[in-house]
């Protein structure tokens, strides 16, 4: 077995199966995933009414006290799940994203998607949508800008800069349109539809997680089984298709997956700015590993939400932030620190 | 649909229309790859020697015709199965941030993996020969980005070679590379050639052209005007129709192929000349 030095790779070889594993990227999963336990545990137990750790257990499956079973049950858990969920869902659909036009700055959050999905939102607000009807609106708005954008960029198949070049152009367009509904809006309408915006996970009960969870049902086997050739298109399309890919096929599906993921993540949390552009970009750099990673990329995402929401709500208690304001904080600073040390 | 009647070769293209959108870069072609040949296309820029090799790659639908592997339509093969016979360094590929030498060679196995099978003793044998062959094998834990050219080149070869396909496509492998990396390449592929692969690369430089290749193929604005063996039908005539160059042709003296010399306007001086 010869070693590459990013960690090497571990072969797992069982009679007729095999499968290459890289240590590095296995052991960042790992990290991320008893960070992801630490964030919950910490969200489930502490805030205005503490309840100790090990009454959590007792709390969720019915053993504890009534009270702590209201909060850790009906206030704490839902939220603290789709916050894992949502982040999951913002950072794989980044990830997906940054992978096909292999720039960073094809972020969901950049090429319109994330702006389609907010249009999408207050115009729900401000026709006094319920909230089913707002998450609708979401999700609706941003598969409309994706196909939109997608068709605009289409030429015979669709390049990477040309979508980065249109969803730019998306986004502005949209950003402007946004700003014309909240100036025409009444002053309520305007008010709810700014904080969405910004993005929260506040008072989201089972019924923000379930959508979430299912996409991310359908989805991840789907993406565990495009993420190789993704991997090979990032070389270029004629390279792709020499080995074997069928390159528009994968990337159509990829670009569906990312949507959906944008769309019903945006859907449930109001357009969270930064964990889809992040995520992928902190998860590549831990783990080390060429190109971006699908999976590592979704755990580092729900990382980031659920602390930065953590963050957002226990920092300047009783002050409540809205999380769009924290995963913009952390993940940027944290970014520019990763550069720096990129630089050498 | 088209009869074949070119045996001995696996790779044939039929009566192709080949057009970029709107603009048709060639009508009619047809043309066969010899087996086991070191097949070179050659012509003037823009004369469709890429466009004719991208197709028979299929990685250019034809709007006629047809491109035929096997006697079976390429298209209508399995895209991974295609992988496992002909197999294509494009013009320029994108190397992935950070990726080390030897992982990228290893990509070279995809269309013989799946899912469950990720990295098989083949698979593992494969990439150590293709670096050996390429003379990448000190370079395995390098990083790609960090290369020089000429070495980066070698591992796309050898990525290319780790797919262990018996027909190999080359377009333009010596393109921004200086003369000895040129040479470096090039007697790579003439090693290829001989261990028994069929090669076919699409080169600029006439004289390289005539060392290497055991097939020429000659292009000029998208139709073929001479073809065969590069000592038989390389003359004067031929390189002014094609090249619009006079010149003289002389013996190779190292490789006894065609050696190309154009008509120069100035001379030196006789009592200068050595």
């Amino acid at each position: 077995m010869r070693d590459a030095p990013a960690g090497g790779s571990l072969n797992v070889r069982l009679g007729p199966w095999s499968v290459r594993l890289a240590p590095r990227a296995l052991l960042v999963s790992l990290l991320l995933l008893l960070a992801g336990l630490l964030v919950t545990v910490a969200a489930l137990s502490t805030g205005e009414f503490t309840v100790p750790v090990p009454d959590i257990i007792g709390a969720l499956f019915g053993q504890g006290t009534p009270v702590a079973e209201l909060i850790v049950g009906k206030l704490r858990a839902p939220r603290v799940v789709t916050g894992l969920l949502v982040g999951a869902a913002f950072g794989m659909g980044g990830a997906i994203f940054q992978s096909l036009t292999r720039n960073p700055l094809g972020s969901p959050d950049f090429i319109g998607f994330t702006a389609g999905a907010s249009t999408g939102g207050i115009i729900a607000v401000v026709a006094g949508g319920s909230a089913l009807t707002i998450a609708g609106g979401a999700l609706a708005g941003c598969v409309v800008t994706a196909v939109l954008v997608y068709a605009l960029a289409y030429r015979g198949g669709v390049q990477g800069y040309r979508l980065v070049l249109v969803g730019i152009g998306a986004n502005a367009l949209l950003l402007a349109v946004n700003s014309y509904i909240l100036t025409r809006a009444n002053i309520n309408d305007a008010a709810t539809a700014g904080a969405w915006l910004t993005g929260s996970l506040s008072g989201r009960g089972w019924e923000h997680a379930r959508p979430v969870a299912l996409a991310l049902l359908v989805l991840l086997p789907l993406c565990a089984y495009i993420s190789r050739p993704m991997r090979m298109i990032e070389m270029g399309d004629d390279a792709a298709k020499a080995m074997g890919v069928r390159v528009e096929a994968v990337r159509a599906a990829a670009i569906a997956a990312g949507v959906l993921l944008t769309g019903v993540a945006t859907a449930a949390a109001g357009p969270v700015i930064f964990v889809a552009m992040a995520a992928p970009q902190l998860a590549r750099r831990l783990t080390r590993s060429p190109g971006v990673t699908l999976a590592s990329s979704a755990l580092m995402g729900a990382v980031l939400l659920t602390a930065a929401d953590l963050a957002a709500q226990r920092l300047l208690a009783p002050t409540q932030l809205p999380v769009g304001v924290l995963t913009a904080a952390i993940g940027g600073t944290y970014l520019v620190l990763l550069l720096r040390k990129d630089r050498h | 649909m088209a009869s074949l009647e070119t045996s001995g070769s696996r790779l044939t293209g039929t009566g192709l229309t080949l057009a970029y959108d709107q603009r048709v870069v060639a009508t009619g072609l047809s043309v066969a790859i010899p087996d086991e040949s070191f097949t070179v296309i050659i012509g003037p820029n823009a004369c469709g020697k890429s466009t004719l090799l991208r197709a028979l790659a299929r990685m250019l639908k034809p709007k006629a015709g047809a491109v035929h592997l096997d006697g079976s339509v390429i298209t209508s093969l399995p895209s991974k199965e295609v992988a496992r016979r002909l197999g294509l360094l494009p013009q320029s590929s994108i190397v992935p941030d950070g990726i080390t030498v030897a992982d990228l060679v290893a990509r070279g196995r995809y269309p013989h993996q799946k899912l469950m099978r990720q990295w098989s003793k083949a698979d593992e044998a494969a990439v150590d020969e293709a670096m050996r062959a390429t003379d990448v094998t000190e370079l395995a834990d390098r990083i790609v980005d960090e290369l020089s050219g000429g070495q980066r080149q070698r591992v796309w070869l050898a990525m290319a070679l780790a797919q262990e396909t018996p027909i190999l496509l080359l377009d333009e492998p010596t393109t921004f590379l200086d003369i000895s990396h040129q040479i470096e390449v090039l007697d790579l592929c003439a090693e290829l050639h001989e261990a028994g692969r069929t090669m076919v690369a699409v080169l600029h430089d006439l004289n390289q052209a005539c060392r290497y290749a055991t097939h020429l193929i000659v292009m000029k604005a998208g139709r073929i005007l001479a073809e065969g063996d590069p000592t038989e039908i390389v003359t004067p005539e031929l390189v002014r129709e094609v090249f619009d160059l006079r010149c003289e042709i002389i013996q190779d003296p190292q490789s006894g192929t065609p050696l190309i010399v154009p008509e120069a306007r100035r001379r030196v001086p006789a009592t200068a000349a050595f």
